[in-house]
């Protein structure tokens, strides 16, 4: 209760700071028409935005305050990173890919870092990793940090889990594994979805109608809750084969994406059926391939390519949240959605010990950054497809 | 006005279509399992002569439109069966159990759910809509610019991501509230919100981010409209060209948005509602999947997805009548 009471006195004091701020700045300058002009809105907002630098100081100052700093120097890394990159592509590399880098937002460089520090992790995983993803190593339980007066090790420096294992190897394969997994899914989705939305658009007529409504029949379902049902069909089918749980996982998920893609597909390639070229090729007698591959398709690329990160990212969060609910990818294959349910209950530790809350948090923090980076190109690739100028 | 409310009937029509559909496929994904329910009770071990005294039974040797037929009525009058992890054999055959059924199962566990969507919904959608009409209004300033990262990072993030998170600081680091939603009936309602709290904390992040950019979008769209050039020519302030003219008509999309993301709530209560344990219809669907327990696994999902045709309906009305051209079409 009495947050609350906090939370609407720092309002009120806020509204109050605006209004005698703007009464000054108008009294001090004369009446400058800058400040006149002002409305209390405006002054509102400047007056937030100083409150909450304020507060951004005080929760730093603050010796408690470990994650808040954290985060702002992981932001601060970040952002120095994605610059730093902008600027290396700015002045390395072809013209064509300078001109590229030249117009970028910081937001879509840190996105393209991003995806190509994740794209080498996953392939180079069994270089990289100091352990094997299943080897059980001696002590379990082991505390991140490296710190041996906390309960940590140096050998590993984001200690183990519950029954020994290296979490930073098995962070580093889990890229393999849930991103290895996410974009293979992803790909069969599209060429289940894309191919089929595109013959519905040529052909027409009873195949189209046909696709269409059972494709919205599956839409009326929610996704996750299809995936579960038929992931329980899935898994009396498998009969404890994990291996092949997996495999039916990828099938369900790509099928049931595969929808979405069909929808796009579909009415992408209905605005392109009907353009001159592509009649021009009928008219040649070019065959049903030609038609979808060579004609349709190479000018459909560019809203599929943007609907393909779009399409990953959620296909990516669907693995992870199965994973998490524990009917995903099985162990013993190192994967962030199975790791974060496995050592949640270390966060309960983090009161003292700031360090054990990283052994859960990790993992999910990879998931976001990597769906944070691809969804920041997309919303450039985007916006510079669109035109819009800010 | 006729044609408003013919259109609302066909609409309706189509959506009990849809839901029937879907059910039906529902039931046919069930069915595509091998062996059957009398397999399933019974175990590996059964004897022939068994399973099949239990399939004539439950009615299992009917042919498949039948048992259909007979499972949606049979849950159109609200009896969804039995679940297998509560029954044992001799009530599932015999006296059933009361407690055992699914109806008795979901009932509670329901009425949970529809409390943490409700909270959710109360705190998401003012602040999604008011946060939006900021952003629109204070167009590419450091305010949206901010709000443009932070969205982005909280629709990408998985929701067991952003309740850890909260988890951490409002449970752990400083103790404010409740990690686990432990709900039971006769509690007080503020020890139920206090309670709810966090799990609603977790949805709104997720589901805000969302209707801000929409309702955010839908302003902007209007923004470039001559009346609001009009508007804002004769010397109006522009919150109020926004309050007055942009907000009535970017009513339509945001109402929409509005609806499409409760139906969103619906999937994203179940991993929610894991993490805090809450004991709502999304945790039960989970542990019944792991279970096989596959009459609940079937209510629960006829339940979601009629949730989540409901409210795709809903939006879809809404959208109707908020629109005047469709209202008196010519």
């Amino acid at each position: 209760m009495s947050l609350w009471i906090w939370l609407l006195g720092a309002l009120a004091a806020i509204a109050a700071l605006a209004w005698i701020g703007l009464w000054a700045a108008r009294r001090l300058s004369g009446n400058a028409p800058r400040y006149r002009d002002m409305s209390y809105g405006v002054a509102f907002g400047y007056a937030l935005a100083l409150a909450a630098i304020a507060a951004g100081i005080w929760l730093w100052m603050k010796p408690g305050a470990v994650y808040f700093r954290w985060a702002v120097m992981g932001f601060a890394i970040c952002a120095v990173a994605a610059f730093l990159f902008r600027l290396a592509g700015r002045h390395l590399g072809p013209e064509r890919l300078k001109r590229q880098f030249r117009k970028m937002p910081l937001t879509a460089a840190f996105g393209i870092l991003v995806i190509l520090i994740y794209a080498f992790v996953a392939i180079f995983a069994g270089w990289i990793a100091p352990h094997g993803q299943e080897a059980v190593l001696g002590a379990a339980n082991v505390v991140p940090g490296g710190d041996p007066a906390m309960g940590g090790d140096p050998a590993f420096p984001l200690g183990t889990d519950r029954i020994g294992r290296d979490i930073l190897s098995r962070l580093i394969y889990g890229a393999q594994n849930t991103v290895g997994l996410a974009f293979a899914t992803t790909l069969l989705a599209f060429f289940l979805g894309g191919s089929l939305g595109l013959l519905a658009a040529v052909v027409g007529g009873w195949l189209d109608q046909v696709l269409s409504r059972g494709v919205d029949v599956l839409m009326a379902i929610p996704s996750l809750i299809f995936a579960l049902l038929l992931l329980t069909i899935a898994s009396v089918w498998a009969d404890g084969a994990r291996g092949l749980l997996t495999f039916y996982m990828v099938l369900i998920i790509a099928v049931i994406d595969s929808t979405r893609v069909f929808r796009l597909a579909r009415s992408v390639g209905i605005g392109i059926v009907v353009m001159d070229y592509v009649e021009a090729a009928k008219l040649r007698g070019e065959g049903m391939g030609h038609l979808v591959f060579r004609e349709i398709l190479p000018n459909a690329m560019a809203p599929l390519l943007a609907e393909f990160g779009l399409r990953f990212c959620f296909v990516f969060l669907t693995i992870a949240s199965l994973s998490f609910l524990g009917v995903g990818i099985q162990p013993p294959l190192a994967d962030w959605g199975t790791m974060v349910r496995d050592l949640a209950q270390f966060i309960n530790f983090a009161a003292f010990a700031p360090m054990v809350a990283l052994a859960p948090l990790l993992p999910a923090l990879a998931i976001a950054i990597l769906t944070v980076g691809v969804n920041f190109v997309v919303d450039w690739m985007l916006h510079r497809a669109s035109g819009l100028k800010s | 006005m006729g044609s408003v409310i013919r259109i609302v009937l066909q609409r309706l029509a189509l959506g009990l279509l849809t839901l029937l559909i879907v059910s039906a496929v529902i039931f046919g994904a069930v069915n595509l399992l091998p062996g059957d329910f009398a397999q399933a009770v019974l175990g590996q071990s059964a004897t022939p002569e068994a399973v099949a005294a239990i399939r004539t039974q439950l009615g299992l040797d009917q042919p498949l439109p039948v048992r259909y037929a007979q499972w949606l009525w049979d849950a159109a009058r609200g009896d969804l069966g039995v679940s297998f992890a509560q029954a044992n054999f001799a009530s599932f055959t015999g006296r059933v159990d009361p407690s055992a059924t699914v109806l008795a199962q979901i009932g509670p566990r329901f009425a949970n759910t529809m409390f943490l969507a409700g909270v959710t919904a109360a705190i998401a959608v003012p602040l999604a809509v008011g946060l939006g009409i900021l952003a629109a209004l204070w167009r590419d300033t450091a305010f949206d610019k901010g709000a443009n990262i932070a969205t982005l990072s909280s629709i990408s993030s998985p929701e067991f991501f952003v309740a850890y998170i909260l988890i951490l600081l409002f449970a752990v680091v400083n103790p404010v509230l409740p990690s686990l939603s432990n709900i039971f009936p006769g509690m007080s309602f503020g020890e139920r919100l206090e309670k709810t709290l966090l799990p609603a904390l977790t949805l709104t992040l997720v589901v805000t981010a969302h209707m801000m950019r929409m309702t955010r979008a839908a302003i902007l769209n209007l923004m470039a409209q001559p009346y609001i050039e009009m508007a804002r020519l004769k010397g109006m302030r522009p919150l109020r060209v926004i309050w007055r003219h942009a907000l009535p008509n970017a009513l339509a999309p945001i109402v929409n948005v509005v609806a499409l993301n409760l139906a969103y709530l619906v999937t994203g209560v179940v991993v929610v509602e894991v993490v805090f344990v809450y004991p709502g219809i999304g945790q039960l669907f989970v542990d019944s999947v792991k279970l096989r327990d596959i009459p609940v696994v079937q209510a629960c999902c006829l339940i979601f997805a009629a949730a989540y045709i409901l409210l795709n309906l809903t939006a879809d009305i809404l959208s109707i009548i908020s629109n005047p051209r469709l209202r008196h079409p010519k």
